[in-house]
């Protein structure tokens, strides 16, 4: 490939470092500050950083469709939602194991990305929208309305499975171990999909959103191509929903509403599209905002109206999000 | 044979006759609001995902207007004209800077709009349910049923507010303006059409009639912040299912769905029957993805 002569290099003091050190020096800084921030921060904030960093999981998975394959995707809660359902059944119904709650999870978020997956990219632009937005509403009526199951409006409640890992370590979750898990998870989630978006695969996927009829006339399976990338995406998601439920142990039908894909595309909108870690930054953003305007005006207060006013102005003003400026960096 | 007349019998006539009026009730309020709907993408390219809350601010206004005035007649026409007025607002700010942007960026820009206006409502209205007198309250008989008036004389007002907007497309100058922006936006504006303004004046038209039809539809079951996202799916349905941008189209799949939820509801739980039009709707992307209602000749 040519990507060794396009290596530019950044000066830092006499030396100078290559586009990979500079990468991975800046990704090792933000892991040690993640690391360590539950050991400095209060209870509240160490909880508000674990769901950001879920949410930002969940917003990262939709970015594969949305910045990667050019599909905006209005339907991930039913994903997300289905990752919680299959966690908490596992949890009540099977066994107390953390390891197959998260693997009953993956496999019914899995399940209904395949049935999204197999209608829905048949589709483009808006159809494609609309279509996923349908979908999760059937699911979210599903859900809802399978009361004996699902426990309907009430959700479904249960106890915390243990951290373990096989023969070496099994104890309860503190807040603290519990955000480590979570960045974990996260930080994998993280490599994988980036691994994947600069993969060939992945090329092939960014030539979708570029031209899809060239893409094509190449001769690449275009219709397969976004069928796996909506569900690889959907299988994140159904992990950001497993980590959702270990965390606050429960599964409500809430959280397979529309509203959860729609923040979900807001965080991907404000951290910026295609750069994997934007909407993490996005998902940050959005939830301090929130907390601060609440702490502000009080919990009554209707966030979503300045915090709309903020997206829709992003989109008009800033399309590229606020990590926009790195977005070629960060994918090189 | 006996076998036979027992399924006849088990089959609930009146039931269905009833349901077939409520049916074709709501089919003609979604067909006011889906219209709209496709109006807008139909000539802008726009998907309208703020349309359900401008049904719905519709409505809340026509329960302010009523309260103060007293006057159902004057809520409709006062509510239409504002949100036609804010319809044209939103446009403007919001809409017009992205003419010439990939058509996904205004999905995104309106589902803002929604949220914003959603959470406006709730924010001054609260979440209590606000409902509006029904302006005829005058009975008839179907049955066992008192059947209101009223719900009849909705499906009249939506067919006539229609058939008007379609005779202005027909025969109106700005009508005609529209339709050729439809057909050719470049040779339009070549031949001194003022697009923009046509872009602006279509949304109005389609915020218009889904402010009407929220008003409308205000008596029969209430107001309240929420209904936005539920009427926006099913005219996204109907719409789809429609064909997008082909307004005859979208009014004959509006009564479609409506009738189907309607009949359905007669077996199953009202929250499932939906799942009927979703189900609709995926076998029509399934197997006719340009719409159900398209002649295929064009």
């Amino acid at each position: 490939m040519t990507a060794a002569p396009l290596e530019k290099t950044i000066p830092v003091g006499n030396a100078k470092l290559g586009h990979t050190t500079v990468f991975w020096i800046g990704f090792a800084v933000v892991m040690a500050i993640l690391i360590v921030a539950p050991l400095i921060l209060p209870e509240f904030w160490r909880r508000f950083l674990t769901e950001v960093l879920i949410w930002g999981l969940l917003a990262m998975s939709s970015d594969l469709l949305i910045g990667y394959t050019g599909m905006i995707s209005f339907g991930h809660s039913a994903f997300f939602g289905l990752g919680m359902y299959g966690a908490a059944g596992s949890l009540i119904a099977l066994s107390k194991s953390l390891w197959l709650a998260t693997l009953c999870g993956l496999a019914a978020a899995a399940g209904a990305a395949l049935f999204v997956a197999y209608f829905s990219t048949r589709l483009r632009d808006i159809y494609f929208a609309i279509t996923t937005l349908i979908f999760s509403q059937i699911f979210y009526v599903i859900i809802f309305t399978w009361t004996t199951v699902t426990g309907g409006e009430n959700g479904l409640i249960f106890t915390r499975p243990h951290l373990t890992i096989p023969f070496l370590y099994d104890a309860r979750f503190t807040s603290t171990t519990m955000h480590w898990f979570v960045l974990a998870v996260v930080t994998a989630s993280y490599l994988i999909l980036r691994r994947l978006t600069r993969s060939p695969f992945g090329m092939v996927l960014q030539s979708i959103r570029e031209n899809e009829p060239r893409t094509r006339a190449i001769g690449y399976p275009v219709e397969r191509y976004k069928i796996v990338s909506v569900m690889l995406s959907g299988l994140f998601a159904g992990l950001a929903g497993v980590l959702y439920a270990v965390q606050n142990q429960f599964a409500a039908p809430d959280f397979v509403f529309f509203l959860t894909s729609g923040d979900t595309v807001i965080y991907n909108v404000i951290g910026g599209i295609g750069t994997l870690v934007g909407p993490i930054v996005g998902a940050g953003f959005f939830q301090l905002a929130r907390e601060l305007l609440a702490r502000l005006f009080g919990d009554q207060f209707p966030y979503l109206i300045p915090l709309g006013a903020v997206f829709i102005a992003i989109i008009i003003l800033l399309p590229q999000g606020l990590l926009g400026f790195a977005r070629r960096w960060l994918n090189r | 044979m006996h076998a036979v007349s027992q399924l006849f019998h088990a089959i609930p006539f009146d039931l269905l006759f009833i349901q077939t009026v409520n049916g074709v009730v709501t089919g003609m309020i979604l067909a006011l609001i889906a219209s709209g709907l496709t109006l807008i993408f139909g000539i802008m390219d726009v998907v309208n995902f703020a349309h359900g809350e401008l049904f719905m601010l519709g409505a809340y206004l026509g329960f302010v207007i009523f309260v103060t005035t007293g006057s159902f007649w004057l809520a409709l026409i006062g509510a239409s004209l504002i949100i036609a007025i804010l319809g044209a607002a939103m446009q403007i700010v919001t809409l017009r800077p992205l003419i010439g942007r990939d058509p996904l960026n205004t999905i995104l820009v309106t589902f803002g709009i929604s949220l914003v206006l959603q959470n406006y409502a709730l924010w001054q209205f609260g979440p209590v349910v606000r409902k509006i007198p029904e302006p005829v309250d005058r009975y008839f008989t179907l049955f066992y049923l008192q059947y209101p008036w009223y719900r009849i004389l909705i499906a009249v007002l939506s067919a006539a507010i229609i058939a008007g907007f379609y005779l202005f497309l027909k025969y109106g100058k700005f009508g005609v303006w529209i339709r050729a922006t439809a057909q050719d936006r470049i040779m339009a504006q070549a031949m001194g059409i003022p697009v923009p303004w046509v872009f602006t004046g279509v949304f109005a038209i389609g915020a218009a009639m889904a402010g009407a039809s929220g008003v409308l539809f205000a008596p029969m079951v209430g107001v309240s912040h929420t209904m936005g996202l539920d009427w926006i799916l099913k005219a996204f349905i109907v719409v789809v299912v429609g064909g997008m941008g082909n307004l005859a189209g979208s009014i004959v799949a509006a009564i479609f769905i409506s009738l189907l939820e309607a009949y359905s509801s007669v077996w199953l739980d009202p929250s499932q029957a939906v799942i009927v039009s979703f189900v609709v709707l995926i076998l029509t992307l399934l197997f006719r993805p340009t719409g159900l209602f398209v002649s295929t000749s064009k």
